[in-house]
């Protein structure tokens, strides 16, 4: 079911960020970092890393479940939320610096 | 009567073929969209990390941000870049199509066919038109 919410909330999120690339394709740092201070971007590309980094767990999960039988499933499966969700965290911390830094 | 004279226990059994045989199998429109549903999902996953570190270079300033664009806007930077493009596309596509489904409907052979076909369809006219733009835009360099 979260699978299928995550993929619902990202059709929008990912076509905006898609836009959005495609908008800043010839843009310079400044150009690129004051979009994203910008309060509608910010927000925006911390919802898409939520979203995305859930499904991507969340996908990459029933793919260990298929291919993984041994024991080694439920360390696969914990490495790979482990590793979504800290990239997540990772993204929102970036993504708030350039928002709120100097 | 003697059970033995049926079945006797004296013969191992036949192994029977496993499945699923995949290889065995023509691959079809249907089962090549289905598995590349996975794998496009599998590559996003590599293009989510890029994000992140798109986004950590850019938080961490201009030259770690510049060292990031000189290595998307190189040839092989541009080739990954396509590939990660139309995977999205796919996926997005191949998702919505999975979304129509949850919906119980298509589920028609020459529904399924139709979907599919449009899905890549769609995948190729996004991916061309996302980088036409893109081009347009952001000129050759």
């Amino acid at each position: 079911m979260a699978e299928r919410v995550t993929a619902i909330a990202l059709v929008p999120l990912t076509l905006w960020f898609v836009a959005s690339i495609i908008a800043h394709a010839g843009s310079d740092y400044t150009a690129f970092i004051s979009w994203l201070r910008t309060p509608f971007a910010a927000g925006g590309m911390i919802l898409l890393l939520i979203a995305l980094f859930h499904h991507t767990a969340l996908g990459l999960q029933v793919v260990i479940e298929d291919y993984v039988h041994s024991g080694a499933r439920f360390a696969a499966v914990i490495a790979i939320q482990l590793c979504c969700y800290g990239l997540a965290v990772t993204g929102i911390l970036a993504t708030l610096r350039i928002a709120f830094g100097s | 009567m003697d059970i033995k004279t049926i079945a006797p226990a004296t013969k191992a059994p036949r192994p029977r073929p496993l499945s699923p045989n995949i290889q065995n199998y023509r691959p079809q429109l249907t089962s090549v969209l289905s598995i590349a549903n996975r794998i496009t999902g599998v590559v996003l996953s590599i293009g989510a990390v890029g994000l992140v570190i798109w986004l950590s270079a850019a938080a961490a300033g201009p030259e770690p941000y510049a060292t990031v664009q000189q290595t998307v806007r190189s040839w092989i930077g541009r080739i990954v870049m396509l590939g990660f493009t139309f995977a999205f596309f796919l996926h997005l596509c191949g998702g919505i199509r999975h979304l129509v489904w949850d919906t119980v409907h298509g589920f028609e052979l020459r529904s399924i066919y139709i979907s599919g076909w449009s899905v890549v369809a769609a995948s190729v006219v996004l991916t061309v038109a996302a980088w036409a733009a893109g081009l347009y835009v952001g000129g050759w360099l």
